[in-house]
C-alpha cells in the first residue's frame, strides 16, 4: 500500500532518531496530531525535544545542537514563523562551514498552511531563506520527493530548508510532470501550488489548450530539468505558479532563468501583494486551478500584454 | 584613578567567593594576563597605524576575566562574541593566527573572514560568532544539550538584553543543562549605560528562571571562587562587573577607566609574589606580545 507523505516523513524521522543519534526540536511536537502525523511518537530520551515557545531562541538552540555534529531536524509550525526563527539558521548555520569550516547539518521543516490562518502563518516563505548563501532549499510534495531530499541531507553536511505544506501530508504516490509535445502552455508549480497546477493542466488539455506541467523540488540550488527547458523554449506561455509572494521570490528567479531561453512569454502567479486576513473575503491563498485557467485563457485571447 | 563607582561597591558582594591565591597561581594568572594586555597594546598600535582596518574590539579592562575563568573551566567548550581576543589567547589559541586574522590574512585563525568579532579556535573548543549580538547564548545552550559537554557562554551586559538570550537562560534551567553563563558587565552598550536601558537586573532574572546567579567584582580571586562554586551548581550565571578600558571599538579611550584592576592586583599580591617579580613578568610578557606583532 502506498504511503502518504506524512508517513514517509515520520518513518525517516524515526530512523534518524533511533539509528543515527539524530535529534528533532520543535514546539508542541507531541501535541494532538504529532504535527500532522509527521513526527514519530518517541520520547525526549530518544531525541524528540520539546522547545519552549520562544521562536527566535528555539531556532538558535537547534542550530547549536547541529554544531555538535548530530543531525538535527527543526520543525517550524508555520512557514511565516521563519521570519522570527530564521536569525541563527541563515546567519549561523548557513555561514558556519564557510566562515569557520564547521558544518552545521540542520534540516529546517517549515510547514506552510493556506486558508483562514491569518497575516503571519499563511503561505510559503521559502524565498526568505533562498536568498542567503550556504543553505539548500527544497519544496517536496510527494513522499518520494521528501525521501530524496532527506537522503541528500544525510549524505551532505549542509543545512537545508524544507518548504513543506500541510496539503502535502495527505499526498499519496507521486506527482509526476506532464510533458506534451509542442505544448502551447507550460505550467511550473512550486510547493502546494502544484496541486492547483495538476488540476488546471487537466482542464486546460480537455479544453484543447496543449499544456505541459512541471514541479520544482530543488529551489536552491535551482534544478531545472532538460524536459522543462525544452518545453519552455517552444511554448507561447510559461507560467510559474507559487505559494509565496511574487516579489523578490524564488519564482521570480525561475522566471528570469526561463526568460533567457524562452521564445514566448514567461510570467508568475503567486500570492497577491497584500496581507492575508482570516476571513474568506480577505484571505490570500495559493492560486487556485480556476485562477490559473483564467490567467491562461486571458493570455491566449490577447488580453494580457506579452513580450515585445 | 577615579574611585570605584557605586555599581561595584553596592552590587558585587565582594567577599562571597574570594579566596587567597597562592604564589604559583598568582604568577600563572599574571603572566597570561600581561600577555593578553600586551597583545592588546600591540593591536591598538596596529589599529592606530591603520594596519588593521576592520572594527576592532579590544579587551582592555577584561583581559584577566578569561584567565581567571579558565583556571577552573579549562575543559569547558566556549561560545563568546566580539571582544574575545583575551578568551582566544587564554584558551590557548595561537597569537600569531589571531594577529594574522586581525590583519585580514588568510593565515588568520578564521582565514581572514572573522576579523576581530568572529574569531574561533577549533583546537581549543572555542566556537565562532556570527556577529548577531547574543546569538552565541542560545547556540551554546543547544550545543550543550546535544553534546553533553560542559559549556561556557560569554555575553556582555547589552547582549543579555536580547530576548533570545533570556529565553535561552530559561530553557537551560528547564533542561537542567551543564552550562555556565558569564556576563561581562561593563555597564555600557557602546556608551549607553545599563540604567538607561533597563530597570531589571540580570542575576535577579536568572534566579527567577531557576539558575544559580551572582553579581561579582572582577578580582581574579573572586572570579575563580565563583567559577569553582558555580561549576558544581550548573546551570548558573555570573555577572562580573568590569571597567572597560577603551572605546567600544577601536583604539581610543575617553580617559582612565572606572577602576584599574591591574594596579589593584599588583597592590594586592605584591606581598605574595613581590612587586619586582610582578614587574618583570609584566615587562617580559608585554615584550613577548610586541615581538609577535613585530614579526608581522
Amino acid at each position: 500500500m502506498k504511503q502518504t507523505t506524512a508517513q514517509v516523513i515520520s518513518e525517516h524521522s524515526r530512523d534518524l532518531l533511533l539509528n543515527h543519534k539524530g535529534l528533532i526540536f520543535g514546539q508542541c511536537l507531541t501535541a494532538v496530531g504529532w504535527v500532522g502525523g509527521t513526527i514519530p511518537e518517541l520520547t525526549e530520551d530518544e531525541g524528540l525535544i520539546e522547545l519552549s515557545m520562544a521562536d527566535v531562541a528555539g531556532g538558535s538552540i537547534a542550530v547549536g545542537a547541529a554544531l555538535s555534529g548530530r543531525r538535527v531536524i527543526y520543525v517550524v509550525r508555520y512557514q511565516g514563523f521563519m521570519w522570527y526563527n530564521a536569525a541563527s539558521i541563515v546567519n549561523y548555520a548557513a555561514k558556519s562551514k564557510e566562515m569557520w569550516g564547521i558544518p552545521c547539518p540542520i534540516m529546517v521543516r517549515g510547514i506552510g498552511m493556506d486558508g483562514s490562518i491569518g497575516p503571519v502563518a499563511s503561505g510559503a516563505h521559502h524565498s526568505l531563506v533562498a536568498r542567503m548563501p550556504g543553505i539548500a532549499v527544497a519544496a517536496p510534495m510527494s513522499g518520494q520527493e521528501w525521501s530524496s531530499v532527506f537522503h541528500w541531507w544525510m549524505a551532505n553536511d549542509d543545512p537545508i530548508y524544507v518548504s513543506e505544506s500541510r496539503k502535502s501530508f495527505e499526498v499519496i504516490g507521486e506527482m509526476s510532470d506532464l510533458v506534451i509535445n509542442d505544448a502551447d502552455v507550460v505550467l511550473v508549480g512550486i510547493g502546494p501550488a502544484r496541486i492547483s497546477v495538476t488540476e488546471a493542466v487537466k482542464q486546460l488539455n480537455s479544453l484543447g489548450v496543449r499544456t505541459s506541467s512541471f514541479g520544482l523540488v530543488w529551489l536552491r540550488p535551482l534544478q531545472l530539468s532538460k524536459a522543462l527547458l525544452g518545453s519552455v523554449r517552444n511554448a507561447q506561455l510559461t507560467l510559474i505558479v507559487e505559494s509565496d509572494y511574487e516579489s523578490c521570490s524564488v519564482a521570480a528567479t525561475v522566471a528570469n532563468r526561463l526568460w533567457e531561453i524562452a521564445d514566448g512569454h514567461v510570467s508568475l502567479l503567486g500570492l497577491d501583494d497584500r496581507t492575508a486576513g482570516f476571513s474568506r473575503e480577505s484571505d490570500n491563498t495559493t492560486p487556485t486551478h480556476e485562477s490559473i485557467i483564467r490567467y491562461i485563457l486571458s493570455f491566449l485571447d490577447g488580453s494580457i500584454a506579452t513580450r515585445q | 584613578m577615579r574611585p570605584i563607582r557605586t555599581r561595584i561597591s553596592e552590587g558585587c558582594y565582594r567577599n562571597q567567593f574570594q579566596r587567597q591565591l597562592e604564589h604559583d597561581e598568582v604568577v600563572a594568572i599574571w603572566r597570561q594576563w600581561m600577555f593578553n594586555f600586551g597583545f592588546e597594546l600591540a593591536t591598538a598600535r596596529a589599529v592606530r597605524e591603520k594596519r588593521i582596518y576592520v572594527p576592532t574590539y579590544l579587551s582592555f579592562g577584561s583581559e584577566h576575566v578569561p584567565v581567571s575563568l579558565f583556571r577552573v573551566l579549562g575543559n569547558y567548550h566556549l561560545f563568546a562574541q566580539h571582544r574575545a581576543h583575551s578568551y582566544f589567547l587564554s584558551r590557548g589559541g595561537s597569537p600569531e593566527s589571531l594577529r594574522d586574522e586581525l590583519l585580514g590574512l588568510s593565515s588568520g585563525c578564521t582565514g581572514g573572514r572573522g576579523g576581530s568579532a568572529s574569531i574561533h579556535a577549533p583546537d581549543a573548543q572555542m566556537w565562532g560568532h556570527s556577529g548577531l549580538m547574543g546569538d552565541q547564548v542560545p547556540i551554546a545552550v543547544g550545543y550543550c544539550q546535544a553534546s553533553g559537554n560542559k559549556t561556557l557562554a560569554v555575553m556582555g551586559d547589552a547582549s543579555a538584553e536580547e530576548d533570545f538570550v533570556l529565553a535561552a537562560l530559561g530553557y537551560a534551567a528547564t533542561k537542567n543543562l551543564p552550562i555556565l553563563f558569564l556576563c561581562e558587565d561593563n555597564d555600557f552598550s557602546i556608551l549607553t549605560p545599563v540604567q538607561t536601558r533597563r530597570s531589571w537586573n540580570l542575576t535577579t532574572v536568572a534566579r527567577a528562571f531557576g539558575l544559580s546567579a551572582f553579581d561579582i567584582c572582577d578580582d581574579p580571586s573572586e572570579i575563580i571562587g565563583a567559577a569553582e562554586t558555580l561549576s558544581n551548581q550548573l546551570p548558573a550565571l555570573i555577572n562580573v562587573h568590569i571597567a572597560r578600558g577603551g572605546w567600544h571599538a577601536g583604539a581610543g579611550s575617553d580617559g582612565p577607566p572606572e577602576w584599574n584592576r591591574i594596579s589593584m592586583f599588583e597592590d594586592e599580591y605584591s606581598g605574595v609574589v613581590g612587586r619586582e617579580t610582578l614587574k618583570e613578568i609584566r615587562t617580559e610578557e608585554i615584550e613577548r606580545a610586541r615581538r609577535i606583532w613585530e614579526q608581522s
